[in-house]
C-alpha cells in the first residue's frame, strides 16, 4: 500500500500562495496578497501534522493549496511521491482520492437540500468507486464507523445536531478511503461538550484506518492533543516547528511564546502574570509585508537587525526549527533571556 | 452573608417560549447577586440560558413569543420587571449596558465610530454634540486605540475585529454604567487579541469599579476573569462557587464534564495521551423537560430518583451549591 513517499505521506517545498488585488485605477499597480509566503513540511504516514495561527496566517490557503483547491504560485507538493503541482484533469482527480477534507462548519458544509446518505455517496459516485450496491452498503459501513445510525441516512442535514453534522462531515470525507485528511478547524465550531466527542472519534478513525491528518487550527489546547508535529505560522511563514513535547516545552519564537501565553487558564490564576508576552496591535497586512522578520513589529524583544534582515527557519534542536535572530545556538529564547537579566 | 447590599439581584427568575412545538421553559428558578467591581461568569453550552439570563436582565425578552413567568430583576432595589418601557430605556447603555460576541454585526456600519458613541452619552447625559464627541476620544483613548482623534471620524468596516470590540467596550462604559453584561465578548477574536481585551475589561473595571458579568462557553475564559461562576443547564443553574473552588472542587456532574472534555494546554506535554472525557448526547430540547434533572440523560450517575424528579440545590461547601441528588444529606430518599 506505501507508495512512492517513503516514510513522509506529504512533502512541501517552498510552497507559495499569492492573490494579485484589482488595481484600484488605471495608474497604480494592485498589490499582491503573500498569504502563503514560502513554507515547506514533511508529514509522516499514519500521524496529524497541525498548523496553528491566528486569523490572515495562511494556515487554511496552506491546506487549501495541498489539495490544490487554490491556484500554486511556486514551489513543490509532492503526496505519496507524486508532484501534485504540474497534474491536471483526470490525473489530478486520482490523486484527489487520496485527500479529502473536514470543513469548519458542519451547518454551511453540508448541502441542506440532500439527504444524509447522499451526501456521503456523493465523492463514492463522482470518482466512481465501486459499483452502486457496493456504495450502498459502504455508506451503511462509514455510518456505523462515525457513530451514526444506518437508518439516519435518509434525513436532511437539519434534522441532526452540530456535532452529527460533524460526523457527516467526516464520514463523507472517508467515502473515497483517503490516505491523507485536511482538518479544518473540525471542533471550532461545535460545542465545548461535543469537541471531546468530536476529536475522540478522529484518533479512532487514525487508528483503525491508519490515517494521516493535516490538522489546521487556532485553539493550542486542541493542537496539543490531537497533534504529533506542530508548525506555528504568521503572515504566510512557519516561524516554528516542532515535535509536540518540545514545542509546548519549550517554545523558542516571541510569537509562540505569545500565543502560548494568551490562552487563559485555570492554572495561571495563581501562578500570577509572570513571563507573560502580551502583544500589542493586530496581524499587519500580508499585502506587501515587512522587509525583515514579519513580526518584528509586534515582537516587544525586536532589535534593529530584525527589522532589515529576514532571519532563516533553522533547526536549533533535534527537529525543532526557529526563525528569529535572537535565538542562540545555546536555545535560550529572547523571552526567558530577558526574565533572566531582570 | 455580604454586608453590602447587592446592586444587581435576580431572584427566581422564569422565562417562557411559546413554540410550535410546545412551551419551552428556557429559564427556571435562576437567581444571581452581583456585588459592585466584582465579575461573575456564566458558564454553560449554547442553549443552556446563558444569554437568555443577560437578555432578562435587560429586559430584551421579545414579547411574545417570550413571557417572563415569575420572578424579579432588583438593580439597587429597584424591581426592573416592574418598570415602565420608558424607565427601561433610561437604564439600558446608562446602568447597565451590554457587549456582544460579534462586534461587526452590533456596529452599524452606516455611522461613524464616533457618532455611536457619542449618541449613548448625548441621550443619557445630554450631553451636546461637541462635548459627547469630545466623550467619545476621551473613551476610544481609555481603550487604547491609537489616534483617537482621527479614527473617532472612521467607519466599522475600517477597523478590525480586536478594535471593534474594543469600540464596543468604549460605547458601554461610555456612560460609567454600574453593570456591564459580557455575551462571549472574546469568541469571535484571535487568543493574541482576546488576551487584549480581557486586560482592557479588567483595566476599565479597576478605574470605573464597573461589576461584569461574563458569558463564556470558556472555562478557561472564566477562571481568568470571574470572581464568581455559575453553571447554567437546560435552563437551570446546576452548580454555583467561587472560581477557585468551583475549579478546584466541581461537583456537579456537568460542571466535571465541562472541565474535563476540554484539552487543556500543559506546560510541558506527557508524551502519551488517553481518550478525552465526553459528555454523551447534546442538551435536550426545552419543549420536552421531564420533570426529572435535565443532565439525567447525559449523567453517569443517574438513578431512578434523578430521572423522575428535579433536584433543588444543596450546600456543597462554604458558598458552593450544587443542583444534584448526589448531593442530599438525607441520601437519595
Amino acid at each position: 500500500m506505501t507508495g512512492g513517499g517513503g516514510d513522509y505521506l506529504l512533502e512541501v517545498q517552498d510552497l507559495k500562495v499569492h492573490f494579485r488585488l484589482p488595481r484600484r485605477n488605471v495608474l497604480t499597480p494592485g498589490g499582491t496578497v503573500h498569504a502563503v509566503d514560502g513554507i515547506s513540511y514533511r508529514v509522516r504516514r499514519g500521524s496529524t501534522f497541525g498548523i496553528v495561527g491566528e486569523s490572515g496566517s495562511g494556515k487554511t490557503t496552506a491546506a487549501l493549496a495541498a489539495m490544490r483547491l487554490v491556484p500554486v504560485t511556486g514551489g513543490s507538493i509532492r503526496l505519496d511521491g507524486v508532484e501534485m503541482t504540474v497534474l491536471g484533469g483526470d490525473a489530478l482527480r486520482e490523486m484527489r482520492r487520496k485527500i479529502q477534507i473536514v470543513f469548519q462548519d458542519p451547518y454551511s458544509s453540508l448541502n441542506p437540500r440532500m439527504r444524509a446518505g447522499a451526501i456521503v455517496r456523493e465523492p463514492m459516485d463522482l470518482m466512481d468507486v465501486g459499483d452502486p450496491a457496493e456504495r450502498d452498503l459502504r455508506v451503511a459501513e462509514l455510518f456505523d464507523r462515525v457513530g451514526l445510525r444506518p437508518e439516519q441516512a435518509a434525513l436532511f442535514p437539519h434534522q441532526f445536531s452540530g456535532g452529527q453534522r460533524q460526523r457527516i462531515g467526516v464520514a463523507r470525507a472517508l467515502a473515497t478511503q483517503p490516505e491523507l485528511i485536511v482538518c479544518d478547524e473540525p471542533v471550532s465550531a461545535l460545542d465545548v461538550a461535543i469537541q471531546a466527542q468530536i476529536l475522540n472519534l478522529l484518533r479512532e478513525l487514525q487508528e483503525g484506518f491508519g490515517l494521516t491528518y493535516l490538522f489546521i487550527s487556532h485553539d493550542l489546547g486542541v493542537v496539543q492533543y490531537i497533534c504529533d508535529d506542530i508548525a506555528v505560522m504568521y503572515l504566510g511563514e512557519i516561524v516554528e516547528q516542532s515535535d509536540r513535547v518540545s514545542l509546548f516545552t519549550l517554545p523558542l519564537h516571541p510569537y509562540t511564546w505569545a500565543l502560548v501565553s494568551a490562552v487563559p487558564s485555570a492554572r495561571r490564576r495563581t501562578g500570577g502574570q509572570d513571563g507573560r508576552v502580551r502583544l500589542q496591535g493586530d496581524p499587519p497586512n500580508p499585502i506587501d509585508p515587512p522587509p525583515g522578520c514579519r513580526f518584528a513589529p509586534r515582537c516587544p524583544f525586536a532589535v534593529d537587525r530584525c527589522h532589515r534582515e529576514k532571519p532563516a527557519l533553522r533547526e536549533v534542536r533535534a527537529g525543532h526549527l526557529v526563525s528569529c535572530h535572537l535565538v542562540g545556538d545555546d536555545c535560550v529564547p529572547p523571552h526567558a533571556a530577558a526574565a533572566g537579566a531582570c | 452573608m455580604d454586608a453590602a447590599a447587592p446592586l444587581l439581584e435576580v431572584e427566581d427568575l422564569e422565562v417562557e417560549f411559546r413554540t410550535r412545538h410546545g412551551t419551552a421553559r428556557v429559564l427556571d428558578g435562576v437567581a444571581l447577586s452581583l456585588q459592585p467591581g466584582r465579575t461573575l461568569g456564566i458558564v454553560g453550552e449554547s442553549g443552556c440560558g446563558k444569554s437568555m439570563t443577560a437578555l432578562s436582565i435587560m429586559r430584551l425578552v421579545p414579547v411574545p413569543p417570550g413571557r417572563i413567568g415569575a420572578g424579579a430583576v432588583r438593580l439597587k432595589g429597584e424591581d426592573l420587571l416592574q418598570a415602565s418601557e420608558k424607565r427601561m430605556r433610561e437604564v439600558r447603555g446608562k446602568d447597565i449596558s451590554m457587549i456582544f460576541q460579534e462586534p461587526m454585526t452590533s456596529l452599524n456600519p452606516v455611522y461613524s465610530i464616533g457618532d455611536q458613541i457619542a449618541e449613548t452619552v448625548r441621550l443619557h447625559e445630554g450631553l451636546s454634540r461637541r462635548d459627547s464627541l469630545d466623550r467619545a476620544i476621551e473613551m476610544l483613548k481609555a481603550v487604547h486605540i491609537p489616534a483617537a482623534e482621527r479614527r473617532v471620524r472612521e467607519f466599522p468596516h475600517q477597523m478590525s475585529g480586536g478594535m471593534r470590540q474594543r469600540v464596543m467596550i468604549a460605547m458601554a462604559l461610555a456612560c460609567r454604567p454600574s453593570v456591564l453584561i459580557a455575551d462571549e465578548p472574546t469568541t469571535a477574536l484571535d487568543v493574541t487579541v482576546q488576551a487584549q481585551v480581557f486586560d482592557l475589561l479588567k483595566e476599565m473595571q479597576e478605574k470605573t469599579g464597573t461589576a461584569i458579568i461574563l458569558i463564556s462557553h470558556d472555562m478557561g475564559a472564566i477562571a481568568e476573569m470571574a470572581d464568581r461562576v455559575m453553571v447554567m443547564y437546560a435552563g437551570r443553574i446546576v452548580e454555583e462557587a467561587a472560581t477557585d473552588e468551583i475549579l478546584e472542587n466541581p461537583r456537579h456532574p456537568y460542571t466535571r464534564g465541562l472541565i474535563a472534555c476540554v484539552p487543556h494546554m500543559e506546560e510541558e506535554p506527557p508524551p502519551e495521551r488517553g481518550a478525552l472525557t465526553e459528555i454523551p448526547g447534546v442538551v435536550p430540547a426545552l419543549t420536552d423537560l421531564g420533570s426529572g434533572c435535565s443532565f439525567a440523560p447525559r449523567c453517569d450517575h443517574a438513578t431512578d430518583l434523578c430521572r423522575s424528579r428535579a433536584p433543588r440545590p444543596f450546600a456543597v461547601g462554604a458558598d458552593h451549591r450544587a443542583a444534584c441528588w448526589l448531593y442530599d444529606e438525607a441520601g437519595a430518599a
